[in-house]
């Protein structure tokens, strides 16, 4: 049966979704936490299913992160890495998805370096889409899994203060969880240099601070994002000994967070660059390994709720 | 193609629409063969002689034909995208008469050559008359100077490197004092390219929603603030075309008041349109320069409003289907312009902000004034491009319906007012409304 509270054939980016919506995914996520902790964690609820991971740019953890949850559903999943291959030969995006959609897929998962690339698909073919990363745009199930992390760890998400460090500006994970914090009630704080800021981001309904002693002060939750050392240093940023004196979290600079304020971070890290190494395995602070495991039980639940909708579309 | 230009022509029962003369009246116009023989309110007042052929306007508007002084053609080169004979027939359905095209095609317009190839070829079409511009720089590569002064002989009307900024600022003062030798004109793409560099749209809000790069309103005033100077010193001509920000019109308006030899242009989607129409990514708003914001539209308006942007332009940019089905950053810029040039234009009459007659100088006389052509007037002797329009028909712009090869218009089923009923090219219909 169609999911009522979330009545959607694609997932493409938190903006537009509502709190309902957002719950019904994070409720049925929590589900599968337990789930895939127990020693039966194989389903059939997808068998028969296709899931294709088609990514156009390079991760292990997100592609990994979907592989297991088709395969604990039981679908069959493909992994498709198209970065040099058919699109030297002038292939384009939408011819890859057309080639695709003829062999009937259920589930599409695109990630890609352009921004928007995940919703032209979704308009070229008949199959589910999840946006799992676009460009600078969006990263929806990155903020599903942070939002399932915190809420397991505090109880809720409404009224907590968030404090998302770094390079916003390059960030589809700071856009998606911009967008799906304010709509849960939470307070929105950016920290980051000027450079990394893109423009008029205080429109989107955040506090903008340029010091991280000011911005972490009394927040529940510290989000650092990561920084792109190639084509950061030098251009938006002196070095990354300069960014890490000032905008890499260490003990110090998170003193002025409540006492049991949380860390998480997207991951890949660079140690010593955003985050102090010794920080980021604190298992008192540090909630990065548990997102990682909140990863798969998210897309487990977005296959599942895009899957089903499918079902009563036909 | 044989051409066949008739002989004498009535054109009785219209308005007479002449923004040199400041006509402004009900009449009839005369022509024998190319030319322009007689024309007034009192003109035929006891009947057409016999043997003349006439045609009756019905009442509709009777103007020089409009003079386009920004087409982007894609012959030779990219013929799959348009043709000297698609642009034609798209731009006397638009009732543009002479239009203007810029060097960036393939090979470059920077030789003497290509110029001539293009425009015996544009000629024995037989629709709107193609003038080319040279090239400022070989190859449009902003290094050497293109032969400017031998081009201008052979015909280029004034020189750019079309749709990039020539951003050094050495060779643009170079650039200027040269073909100030000759009096010619440089017509400059203002934005300063390394703040443009990896931006798709403009940048602000929309932007950083979208997760696109930004290219800041600043770019084009960086440019123009600069060239404004060097116009100062060299003392040349300069031409900024598609002018699109508020500042912008700001810096000509100054540049203006101080007495530089300074003219500029805009295109209907720079005071029609703001950057709220990407959308949700519509590649078909990719223009360049970017939309602007909604600040900036009005300042465009403002500035054509009060004559600081003596011209409008369709800055028409064929771009096919393959290169705009693409995720936004990577699809190609430009819309074409041709087929709305007129009726957007019409817009600005129809809401109030411009009389008839002035919107009608800002298509048709101002730029034939600006590039030296014997075009966009209603006067004896003056060559036979005429447009007869209704500025009141509506419409609904259908690109299926167009022309141009390309369809890609960031006006797609927008209800416009006003429209091209004939078009005529020295003395000859060339175009009817069925």
């Amino acid at each position: 049966m169609t999911d009522t509270l979330y009545p959607h054939r694609h997932l493409l980016g938190i903006q537009g979704l509502g709190q309902q919506e957002i719950t019904a995914l994070l409720d049925l996520s929590d589900s599968y936490v337990d789930k895939n902790r127990s020693t039966d964690r194989k389903m059939s609820t997808l068998r028969g299913k296709t899931v294709i991971n088609l990514f156009f740019e390079n991760s292990t953890r997100t592609r990994t992160s979907f592989e297991l949850a088709g395969k604990r559903l039981g679908a069959d999943v493909i992994n498709m890495s198209v970065q040099a291959s058919s699109v030297a030969k002038g292939e384009t995006l939408i011819d890859t998805a057309m080639t695709l959609n003829a062999m009937h897929v259920d589930v599409l998962v695109v990630r890609h370096a352009d921004s928007g690339a995940a919703q032209l698909l979704s308009q070229k073919v008949n199959c589910s889409v999840i946006n799992a990363g676009d460009g600078q745009h969006e990263h929806p199930t990155q903020a599903l899994l942070d939002a399932l992390t915190i809420r397991r760890r505090k109880g809720h998400l409404d009224g907590l203060t968030v404090a998302i460090c770094g390079d916003v500006r390059h960030s589809r994970v700071a856009r998606s969880n911009i967008h799906l914090l304010n709509v849960m009630g939470a307070n929105v704080r950016l920290v980051a240099p000027r450079t990394l800021l893109p423009s008029q981001i205080d429109r989107m309904g955040v506090e903008v601070f340029h010091d991280m002693r000011k911005g972490l002060k009394d927040c529940d939750i510290v989000m650092m994002l990561r920084v792109q050392n190639e084509r950061m240093a030098g251009n938006f940023i002196p070095s990354i000994r300069e960014y890490f004196h000032f905008f890499g979290l260490d003990y110090e600079k998170l003193s002025v967070a409540k006492p049991d304020a949380l860390i998480m971070h997207p991951g890949p890290m660079n140690r010593g660059v955003e985050i102090d190494s010794d920080l980021a395995d604190d298992v008192e602070r540090s909630v990065i390994r548990e997102q990682v495991e909140m990863g798969v039980a998210v897309r487990m639940a977005c296959l599942d709720i895009l899957t089903r909708n499918q079902a009563e579309a036909k | 193609m044989s051409i066949h230009t008739p002989g004498r022509v009535a054109y009785t029962n219209a308005r007479l629409l002449d923004p040199a003369s400041g006509l402004d009246a009900k009449g009839a116009l005369l022509t024998d063969g190319e030319i322009i023989i007689d024309v007034g309110p009192g003109l035929f007042a006891g009947g057409v002689p016999a043997g003349i052929e006439t045609i009756d306007c019905g009442g509709a508007c009777l103007a020089p034909g409009l003079v386009d002084m920004r087409v982007q053609l894609r012959e030779p080169g990219e013929e799959h995208k348009e043709t000297l004979l698609s642009a034609g027939h798209a731009a006397v359905a638009g009732g543009v008469t002479s239009m203007v095209c810029l060097p960036n095609t393939d090979p470059v317009i920077d030789d003497v050559a290509t110029m001539e190839f293009v425009a015996r070829r544009a000629r024995k079409n037989g629709l709107t008359k193609v003038y080319p511009y040279g090239a400022v720089t070989k190859g449009l590569e902003g290094k050497e100077l293109a032969e400017i002064g031998m081009l201008a002989e052979a015909g280029a009307l004034a020189f750019t490197d079309g749709t990039v900024s020539i951003k050094n600022a050495q060779t643009m003062r170079r650039a200027l004092a040269y073909a100030a030798t000759f009096g010619l004109l440089i017509v400059q793409h203002a934005e300063e390219p390394t703040m443009a560099a990896g931006g798709v749209m403009n940048e602000g809000e929309m932007a950083t929603r979208l997760g696109l790069s930004g290219i800041s309103p600043a770019a084009e005033a960086i440019m123009l603030e600069r060239d404004m100077r060097l116009v100062e010193i060299t003392g040349g001509r300069y031409h900024a075309a598609h002018v699109a920000t508020a500042e912008g019109v700001e810096i000509i308006r100054k540049a203006k008041a101080k007495g530089l030899a300074v003219t500029c242009d805009t295109a209907p989607p720079y005071f029609a349109l703001n950057e709220l129409a990407v959308g949700e990514y519509r590649t078909f708003a990719k223009l360049s320069p970017p939309l602007r914001s909604e600040d900036d539209r009005r300042a465009v308006v403002e500035g054509i409003k009060d004559g600081t942007i003596d011209i409008i332009a369709s800055d028409h940019a064929p771009q096919d289907q393959d290169s705009k089905r693409l995720p936004f950053a990577q699809a190609a810029a430009g819309g074409v312009g041709l087929e709305t040039l007129l009726a957007i234009s019409l817009e600005l009459y129809h809401n109030g902000h411009l009389p008839l007659l002035k919107l009608i100088e800002r298509l048709t006389f101002a730029p034939a004034k600006l590039l030296g052509l014997k075009a966009g007037r209603l006067k004896a002797g003056a060559a036979a491009d005429l447009v007869l329009f209704d500025p009141d028909k509506p419409w609904k712009v259908n690109p299926q319906a167009f022309h141009s090869k390309s369809k890609n218009t960031p006006f797609d089923a927008r209800p416009v007012q006003g429209k091209v009923l004939r078009t005529i090219v020295d003395g000859r219909t060339v175009f009817v409304h069925d």
